[in-house]
């Protein structure tokens, strides 16, 4: 925020001129506020390194590297063997190509310009780019709504919104990272077709919105709320012509675009979360036609035939919505995906689809999850609904309507406060800058009263003044009043002239909105340090909470700083020491890690698409170890990876997200049983732990020889010791385990040769330990 | 019963003599909307007869149809003389903005034929 110095510069003679600097000067503020957006997402490359984050981005990374390396053709045809085995996947149709497209595009234009950037560093960055862009967009669909200072304000606050921020930061090449950029800017180009109503513009929208498609899954968010805005407009009495060109257009051009995206496909028309788009398009024609006719006829004859058409109308609507109906309930999970209907009942995933609940990131969000992500920006948004409805328009009408959608997603889900966090910003952009106009502007009226002998040149010429300037204040809003002060000292007597050339409207609800002197200096005063407060918690929150790559840890302790690096460690001797074509198990979320840092085929990824075969790998490490070993071997794996925070008191292990390993498992192959593996209710792993939780191999994978570390055994996440400390493997054999114990890497024993005969007591007796544990039947199989 | 079929009487009469005032352009793009609307209503048709195999073709076919009849929609609006909206919006551009949607749209869907 380093635009003040050049706030006086509103005080420059003539109107034209006093435009050209608000030009520059507004230009010159965004592009600081795209340079704060940007900056404050590089801490993670200065606290780590420039490192790609978490699980999924490595997938789009590695995406990113095969579009670049074959070209698009190769791309849409690509079918990935190296994960999902033997299933494999078709990435090009199963792919939101948004992210991927344009980071290889950016990489291409880089690289024929001759700057010879690498696809990870380009990666890296695509992120914190888009969120410059982001703020940009911003600006625009506020300055839509209310001006150019709200939008201004708007652009600077979400330039820095925490939420946003943990979502792209550089290095979290993640769909988010663009798609809120283009649903931003999507919403821009229909707030603008709306206010002009100009088929270019239109045009433009739908494009944006094929842009929205091919980035993320969100892009239901918008197809669904244009609809219900244009609804809004309707039963509100707001139908326009603009509206009409603002909508039918998208639809029809936005369904074909979105039909062009394969991963969406025939989607675009043959799932509910598309229909109501195609019900409020019949609606809205139903609509302009009876405004049509009601532009032809009398008043009279228009009752007359106002009966007509709205019987005709409704009749045909009825049918339309029968048929759809009928088509809707014909298909049993009545046309809606399981995500969209946990967001419609948030109890859905958690009844019926445990893979989607298992995921953090689908869960209910906290109270104190608000207050981190968009702080402040919780107080402002009442009062920026109230701004919205001071002279409620269009725009203003579809933010308030953004804001209550989204709130509603964000209680939902908690990755969803992402949606939230722009049209929290935007309202308290526009609540901020309407605050700080209405202040400045009674201290302006106050000063000009002070300064000023004559009351009757000061009664007429403030209130014109003060409508001539706020646009000038808006701009400079978040900063000193001194500037101000000084400007409308100066601007008085220019505004004087002003008010001689305009004819003088009697404003008196202007003069009565006047604050007094003191309050409002203390107001601004206040104002300031909230936004102090916001930005220092921003920074914060920039710095330290969200810039954790995940695949780095760091502790800090009495002795410094603790680097663990365990997982590149372990995918580091996947991919030097085992063979190119090995299967590597693991749960899902470290797939996509595997394939790109170790580059070995995984049996299933964070992708998640097929259930069954997730519940196969939950039920092997929920089973016993020789039935564990014959799924594995069935499934030709032949290494198993575990993560393990034991050791160092690493949360996030694969001990934690045992449960979701039964439950998902147990979901499919019903011999798994949750209870077996509860304590009276309780997960818990030490002495108290079911015999079939202590045999099962998740736990013996995982503390295999720990006992060995400290001698008891004791587990530094749970918080106590171990209950079974002394055992054998039978069919695994520990490979490596790295520098923390943080993963650990098994290998599948081979089958034993079939032996008869003396060959067999001869092998008894000099292997003595491995063929005594496996002679010991398995009580628990 | 009567009164309610000259009231309908009467309402034709009105519409037909206030759709005559409209200016010979506007007309013009009425029957090419109306034209688009009837080759989509006969192609749903043809698809209840036939099926809807090429799904695609058939998706692309009718929603060219309807995106054109859309498209004329919002030019007839822009040009009306009687619109206060477009007041200062030149015919002109209003052509030019709906050649360039309809571009898109038919690259668009001649994308999407298969």
């Amino acid at each position: 925020m380093a635009e003040p110095e050049v706030s006086p510069a509103a005080a420059g003679g003539g109107g034209r001129l006093r435009n050209a600097f608000g030009g520059v000067l507004c230009a010159f503020t965004l592009l600081l506020i795209g340079v704060v957006a940007f900056s404050i997402r590089l801490f993670s490359v200065i606290k780590y390194e420039s490192v790609i984050h978490e699980f999924d981005p490595y997938f789009n990374f590695r995406v990113t590297q095969f579009l670049s390396k074959n070209g698009i053709y190769e791309f849409w045809n690509w079918f990935d063997d190296r994960t999902w085995y033997p299933l494999g996947r078709v990435i090009g149709g199963t792919v939101y190509p948004g992210l991927t497209l344009t980071a290889g595009t950016m990489w291409w234009l880089l690289n024929s310009l001759n700057i010879p950037l690498s696809v990870e560093t380009v990666c890296v960055f695509t992120a914190p780019i888009f969120s410059a862009n982001a703020s940009w967009a911003t600006y625009l669909l506020t300055k839509e709504a209310k001006g150019t200072g709200a939008g201004l304000m708007a652009a600077a606050i979400l330039a820095m919104v925490p939420s946003y921020i943990s979502r792209s930061v550089a290095g979290s090449y993640d769909n988010e990272a663009v798609a809120i950029f283009a649903l931003i800017f999507t919403f821009y180009l229909y707030v603008k077709t709306l206010n002009t109503g100009s088929l270019f513009y239109a045009t433009l929208n739908a494009l944006s919105y094929f842009y929205m498609v091919c980035s993320w899954g969100g892009y239901t968010f918008i197809i669904n709320l244009i609809p219900m805005h244009v609804l809004l407009c309707i039963v509100t009495g707001r139908y326009s012509s603009r509206l009409y060109i603002a909508y039918a257009p998208l639809v029809v051009l936005g369904t074909l675009l979105a039909a062009l995206v394969p991963v969406v496909g025939f989607n675009a028309v043959m799932t509910s979360e598309h229909f109501a788009s195609f019900l409020v398009f019949i609606i809205l024609h139903v609509v302009a036609l009876v405004y049509y006719i009601k532009g032809l006829l009398t008043p009279r004859l228009f009752k007359v035939a106002m009966t007509l058409v709205i019987s005709v109308g409704l009749a045909v609507c009825f049918a339309v919505v029968a048929i759809l109906v009928a088509l809707v309930a014909s298909s049993p999970t009545k046309g809606w995906s399981g995500r969209s209907l946990s967001l419609l009942d948030p109890t859905y995933a958690s009844k019926y689809i445990p893979i989607i609940a298992s995921v953090s990131e689908h869960q209910p969000p906290t109270w104190p999850s608000y207050f981190m992500d968009i702080n402040v920006l919780a107080f402002l948004i009442p009062a920026g609904i109230i701004s919205c409805f001071l002279p409620l328009s269009d725009a203003s009408s579809f933010m308030v309507l953004y804001l209550v959608t989204a709130v509603y997603f964000s209680g939902v889900m908690v990755r969803l406060m992402l949606v939230l966090a722009p049209a929290a910003c935007i309202l308290s952009g526009i609540a901020l800058s309407e605050v700080f106009s209405v202040l400045t502007r009674s201290i302006k009226l106050q000063l000009s009263k002070l300064f000023d002998d004559s009351p009757t040149s000061s009664g007429d010429s403030s209130p014109e003044s003060s409508t001539n300037s706020t646009k000038n204040e808006n701009r400079n809003e978040k900063h000193e009043i001194a500037p101000k002060e000084k400007t409308s000292k100066k601007n008085r007597k220019k505004e004087k002239e002003v008010a001689e050339s305009v004819p003088v409207k009697p404003k008196k609800e202007n003069r009565l909105l006047v604050l007094p002197f003191e309050l409002s200096v203390m107001g601004i005063l206040l104002l300031i340090v909230l936004g102090g407060f916001y930005v220092v918690h921003c920074v914060w929150a920039a710095a330290e909470a969200y810039s954790a790559p995940s695949i780095v840890l760091t502790s800090r302790s009495r002795d410094g700083l603790h680097v663990f690096d365990d997982f590149r460690e372990a995918y580091a001797w996947l991919s030097h020491n085992t063979d190119v074509d090995d299967k590597v198990a693991s749960w899902w979320d470290y797939g996509y890690q595997t394939t790109a840092m170790a580059n070995r085929t995984v049996i299933v990824d964070n992708n998640t698409w097929n259930n069954t075969h997730i519940a196969t790998v939950g039920t092997a490490m929920s089973s016993p170890e020789k039935a564990a070993w014959e799924i594995f071997n069935s499934l030709d794996v032949k290494y198993v990876l575990v993560v393990f925070g034991g050791l160092v008191g690493y949360p996030s292990d694969d001990i934690n997200k045992f449960l979701w390993m039964v439950r998902i498992g147990g979901g499919v192959f019903p011999h798994i049983k949750e209870p077996d593996y509860l304590r009276d209710g309780q997960y818990r792993v030490d002495a108290q732990a079911t015999p079939t939780m202590l045999n099962c191999l998740m736990y013996k994978l995982c503390y295999y020889r720990f006992v060995e570390t400290d001698g008891k055994g004791f587990d530094r996440v749970r918080g106590y010791e171990i209950g079974k400390k002394h055992f054998k493997l039978t069919h695994f054999e520990e490979v490596f385990t790295t520098h923390h114990w943080m993963v650990r890497i098994y290998k599948l024993k081979p089958q034993k040769n079939r032996v008869r005969g003396k060959l067999k007591k001869l092998k008894a007796s000099a292997k003595t330990s491995p063929t005594l544990a496996a002679g010991r039947k398995n009580p628990w199989q | 019963m009567p009164r309610a079929t000259s009231d309908a009487k009467l309402l034709i009469q009105s519409l037909g003599k206030a759709y005559a005032a409209t200016p010979t352009n506007l007309k013009i793009i009425d029957l090419y909307v109306g034209f688009a609307v009837a080759t989509a209503l006969i192609q749903v048709a043809y698809m209840g007869l036939v099926g809807s195999f090429p799904f695609n073709s058939f998706l692309s076919g009718v929603l060219s149809c309807i995106g054109t009849a859309v498209l004329a929609v919002c030019l007839r609006i822009q040009v009306n003389k009687d619109n206060k909206e477009f007041k200062d919006l030149p015919p002109e551009r209003a052509f030019a903005d709906f050649v360039l949607c309809n571009l898109v749209l038919h690259l668009v869907i001649m994308n999407f034929l298969g």
